[in-house]
């Protein structure tokens, strides 16, 4: 009974201080942010890195999914006959929803996992114990612009992927099922509003922006230094940040709406 | 070009192309697009019921737009909707007696006003106010009415003198 007991808690409690650790190195990471922006050439590069190469696969992903979602719209809405709408439910399925979480999860298994990989090869490498040697803190010059990177970069592929996803839904609805031009374009801006629909879209982008890039700095600084453990971590960037994603988008559109 | 300048030129290039989506989509998407802030004339008009009328909705005379629902306050002496709206003034020739109504675009679709011009000689300005009103066309009223038989019923309409 008791070795049941602990089989099933351990976990529970394993991943309960994995949080509580998160937010402890969360707290040293926003201490060492000032001293981040030092090395502001890091930063850049890091913004390279996870935003602008990450531009191919959200474009392309927005594009599939403004498509897809034209189609099943389309589909949905000729049930009642309401297929003018299809220009806003497009726009604000994007803005207020899909945009975010799709490219926040693309962005955690695009660049998540890069950071976390990078990161915990510089722990096995010791590179992290040779920069404190130089009195470099390396939360200041690894972790701040990796995530300094991510809560820059998301917002910014957010959009893209919402202007791709629109493209998108534009080309399957008017070009391909016929929807008028003028209809779809005028529906859709006398019901999309800038600050309920476009900015609470990108205040999710933010959060997810740092959520992510927090769990990739966190789980690649802690990575047991084998070659073993930073395979476990950057999986588990992936299946936290996931869940850690849809779990804060649920609580976020709560307060939004 | 040496690799730091690329991949700065790369992020430059990224952010450059971010806030341009951004941007597009926030003014060429949303209402935004419907707002004109060019110069504009007030004109006020009473109305007994204005549906579902919002701030910023149309307001079109002939099919087209003229000008934006500025405010709509109750205004409790006559308890009627006060509806103040604001008029582009490169169109300064709509006569003084138009009559204003509340329509519906499509069946399901947003209100917005409609003027009618009338044929008075002098001319809307400033501070002018529309004495000729149609209230919004309220379904429920109208449904109500056909169930319980026509007439008898007061008009959920009524054209204020």
């Amino acid at each position: 009974m008791k070795q049941f007991v602990a089989r099933v808690f351990d976990p529970l409690l394993d991943g309960l201080a994995d949080v509580g650790r998160t937010g402890w190195f969360f707290i040293g990471l926003l201490l060492a942010l000032p001293r981040g922006l030092t090395y502001p050439r890091e930063l850049l590069r890091q913004i390279w890195f996870v935003g602008a190469k990450s531009l191919i696969i959200i474009m392309i992903s927005g594009l599939f999914v403004g498509m897809v979602l034209s189609l099943q719209l389309y589909y949905t809405l000729s049930i009642f006959g309401g297929t003018s709408a299809l220009g806003t439910v497009i726009a604000l399925s994007l803005y207020r929803e899909l945009g975010p979480v799709v490219t926040a999860l693309l962005f955690a298994g695009r660049a998540g996992t890069a950071i976390t990989a990078e990161v915990g090869l510089m722990r096995a490498t010791d590179q992290l114990s040779a920069m404190e040697m130089m009195a470099v803190d390396p939360l200041a010059f690894v972790a701040s612009p990796r995530f300094l990177a991510g809560l820059i970069a998301m917002p910014l592929l957010v959009a893209v992927f919402n202007m791709m996803g629109l493209f998108g839904g534009h080309l399957v609805g008017v070009t391909w099922l016929g929807i008028d031009n003028g209809t779809f374009w005028s529906n859709m801006t006398g019901n999309v509003s800038v600050w309920k629909d476009v900015i609470s879209g990108e205040w999710k982008a933010l959060a997810f922006g740092a959520l992510v890039s927090l769990i990739a700095v966190y789980q690649g600084y802690s990575a047991p230094p084998t070659s073993e453990g930073v395979a476990n971590a950057t999986t588990r960037t992936v299946v936290s940040s996931s869940i850690a994603i849809l779990a804060l988008d649920f609580v976020l559109t709560a307060f939004l709406m | 070009m040496n690799p730091r300048r690329s991949y700065a030129a790369g992020t430059g290039l990224f952010i450059l192309l971010g806030f341009a989506a951004l941007a597009y989509l926030a003014t060429q998407t949303t209402s935004l697009v419907n707002f004109e802030s060019g110069p504009s004339y007030d004109v006020t008009a009473e109305f007994t019921n204005i549906g579902g009328l919002k701030d910023r909705a149309p307001v079109k005379l002939a099919g087209v737009r003229v000008g934006t629902v500025k405010s709509i306050v109750l205004d409790q002496k006559s308890m009627d909707a006060k509806v103040t709206m604001a008029i582009a003034d490169r169109y300064d020739q709509i006569p003084e007696d138009s009559y204003a109504k509340i329509m519906t675009s499509g069946l399901l679709g947003d209100q917005f006003i409609s003027l009618s011009p009338g044929g008075s000689p002098t001319n809307l300005k400033n501070g002018s106010v529309l004495d000729n009103t149609q209230s919004a066309l309220q379904l429920e009223d109208l449904i109500g009415k056909f169930l319980t038989g026509s007439g008898g019923g007061k008009s959920s309409s009524s054209n204020k003198p």
